[in-house]
């Protein structure tokens, strides 16, 4: 846990002194026209440095903290959720949308909650049609698509 | 009595057949998102910008006002019958409102937490009806430098007093607000903090990040926690058991005006619902003749949260009218919408569109009686919506949100960074750095740049236009104090020679 906080600390450490030094480098003095556009997120910057830094002193003297950030068992947990979410937005960008959450719905019902293949089937056929009804139909906002919608002439 | 005549054609406004019909989708779309895990009010809010755009202004509001106020209902519907919060200020509703559900007793323990629901949010907007065009009227006065100041009042507010670690408080802000400065500078044109990447010119849009921390960093954090939904059966509401529960509400007419007022008070400041339902259940507790039913399912440990934490909604709104502050988040992203219609909000939003804020202010009257009948007929259906297994609402809620994030500017990388913030949100949450005054920061930052900016013009660069001006200075000292005092807690823990905890 303490790892876990001197991470995060460290992390928003270089944020801030990127911020910085990116505002520095446009100009984050007085212009012409009042403060330059660098002015506000330079002090930003530096304003969140030393948070970070007092985040990092403070996480490295608290001694009552213990544990892992996550157990193996939560980890798991969070993995299952974590990587087939993630991996249905690469779909996206090869079969589009609605594919996409079908296989989706499908995998992590059927791998997780081990349902029947009939309820399956209904969840993830039905929610990307009612999606496309919604979108497609109702509010005429076009939804990412695959070769399969083109195939079908959308 | 020109705030009166003014609330009557706000009336004419919230009861136009159209506008009654978004008010009873808002409240049930609004419960539905309460209801689930992963849901609530500030990312069903932001999954629902979207759909507003084609409508007027007015409308709009109305419609996402009463998924506010849904979302409100529903998590006490969670907190009773599952034990689960759905936000955290439902937290101290769990406390006698599970019990009471527990002993068979679900069916009124709903009951009369929808009734403590209805009259804290009645008299919230009681009091907004009187006291917004108070305050919008006294800002009308205020520059720049006030409006700065009022934004360190704020901020400083979430360090002082947020109760989170006042570090973290710090970073979550900075965070936000240089998220906001992402992009092109509206002043001078040039791209800031884009590390070279021309996607990020555009900047990060505050619906998307929204939908990521709340959406989908709930969602990572109740399934790590293994939550299942271990339902409390036998909640009924009928008609005579309404009214029977309501006979013996009476009786606890002080615990309601406490609770009101505590909400009321701390509402208008930023995260003061959650503080408010505590302190109000505290209180309660105290002023108790029975202590010892306290925690077995206590009438009044139900009634005192719930009447406070929904008078802090409301009261959330107040700066948010009056001044263009939001005093939650959901009150935030209520306000990103604004901007999004092309209102400004402050003050002059009283002036120049009357019959927006007069709209709003008279359909949350509307709204909450609609949504008190709603939520008493509807139970079971609600109640069948946490039946869904988690592995299917899970999928589901993700799909939600992707969705969502898609749809404001039809962009795949917005999505991508709607997960990068799920994650974020997920690693903040774990280490407990607070979502809200990061999103509050995030939404306000272009407004609270603007005032600095115009301030420090007008003064030609010192910062003491801030202190000499004598409503800024005010409000400046105060802000000191407020963001000082951890440190003075500190001090005097040292001074007393003990250690110091955190």
């Amino acid at each position: 846990m303490r790892a876990a906080e001197i991470i995060t600390a460290v992390v928003i450490l270089v944020v801030g002194i990127a911020m910085a030094v990116d505002s520095w480098t446009l100009g984050s003095g007085w212009g012409r026209a009042g403060p330059e556009a660098g002015f506000f997120p330079f002090w930003l910057g530096v304003l969140l440095s030393i948070s970070a830094s007092a985040l990092i002193v403070q996480a490295a003297l608290t001694r009552s903290v213990k544990g892992p950030f996550l157990s193996r068992e939560q980890l798991v947990r969070v993995a299952k959720v974590g990587c087939p979410a993630v991996g249905a937005l690469i779909l996206i960008h090869w079969v589009g949308l609605y594919i996409s959450t079908a296989l989706y719905l499908a995998v992590y019902m059927k791998w997780v909650g081990r349902h029947s293949w009939r309820l399956v089937l209904a969840v993830s056929a039905g929610t990307p049609l009612l999606t496309f009804v919604v979108f497609e139909i109702w509010f005429t906002t076009q939804m990412p698509k695959g070769p399969l919608e083109v195939w079908l002439g959308y | 009595m020109g705030d009166l005549a003014s609330l009557l054609s706000g009336f004419q406004i919230a009861l136009t057949p159209f506008n009654l019909y978004l008010a009873v989708i808002g409240i049930v779309l609004g419960t539905i998102i309460g209801v689930l895990p992963g849901l609530g009010g500030p990312n069903g809010v932001a999954i629902l910008l979207p759909v507003t755009f084609t409508m007027a202004p007015t409308s709009a509001i109305i419609f996402l006002s009463c998924i506010y106020w849904g979302a409100l209902f529903g998590g006490a519907i969670t907190s009773i019958l599952f034990n689960i919060p759905g936000e955290s200020w439902s937290v101290a509703t769990t406390f006698d409102g599970h019990p009471m559900a527990k002993s068979g007793k679900g069916g009124e323990a709903l009951i009369i937490a929808f009734t403590s629901s209805f009259i804290g949010t009645f008299f919230g907007v009681v009091l907004i009806t009187f006291f917004a065009p108070l305050l919008a009227g006294v800002a009308l006065r205020f520059g720049p430098p006030e409006f700065f100041s009022i934004q360190l009042l704020t901020f400083a507010s979430f360090v002082g007093l947020g109760g989170a670690n006042p570090l973290k408080s710090m970073a979550a802000i900075l965070i936000g607000f240089g998220l906001a400065a992402v992009g092109m500078d509206m002043v001078t044109g040039e791209f800031r903090l884009t590390l070279g990447s021309m996607e990020l010119v555009r900047g990060f849009n505050f619906i998307i990040a929204v939908i990521g921390l709340f959406g989908i960093g709930d969602i990572l954090v109740s399934v790590e926690e293994g939550l299942e939904f271990k339902y409390v059966k036998g909640a009924r509401v009928t008609l005579r058991e309404v009214l029977r529960t309501w006979r013996g509400l009476i009786g606890y007419w002080r615990t309601f005006l406490f609770g009101s007022f505590i909400g009321f008070w701390m509402g208008f400041k930023p995260g003061g619902a959650t503080a408010a339902s505590f302190m109000s259940y505290g209180l309660a507790r105290r002023l108790s003749k029975h202590p010892e039913r306290w925690g077995k399912g206590a009438v009044e440990g139900v009634v005192a949260p719930e009447t406070a934490n929904n008078a802090a909604g409301v009261a959330a709104l107040l700066p948010m009218l009056a001044l263009g502050i939001p005093g939650s988040a959901t009150a935030a992203v209520l306000l990103g919408g604004l901007l999004i219609w092309g209102l400004q909000p402050g003050p002059l939003l009283f002036k120049e569109h009357p019959e927006f804020v007069w709209g709003l202010i008279a359909s949350i009257y509307s709204g909450n009686v609609i949504g008190v009948i709603i939520v008493l007929t509807c139970v079971p259906l609600f109640v069948a919506i946490l039946r869904i297994p988690f592995a299917i609402l899970t999928p589901l809620i993700v799909v939600v949100c992707i969705i969502g994030a898609y749809a404001p500017s039809s962009s795949l990388v917005d999505v991508w960074y709607m997960m990068g913030f799920g994650f974020l949100g997920y690693i903040f949450k774990k280490l407990n750095y607070p979502l809200a005054p990061l999103v509050l920061a995030m939404i306000l930052g272009d407004l609270a740049e603007s005032a600095l900016r115009q301030s420090l013009m007008m003064s030609q660069g010192s910062m003491l236009i801030f202190f000499e001006r004598p409503i800024a200075g005010t409000i400046t000292a105060l802000a000191i104090v407020i963001f000082l005092l951890p440190v003075l807690a500190w001090l005097r823990w040292r001074l007393a020679g003990k250690p110091v905890s955190r």
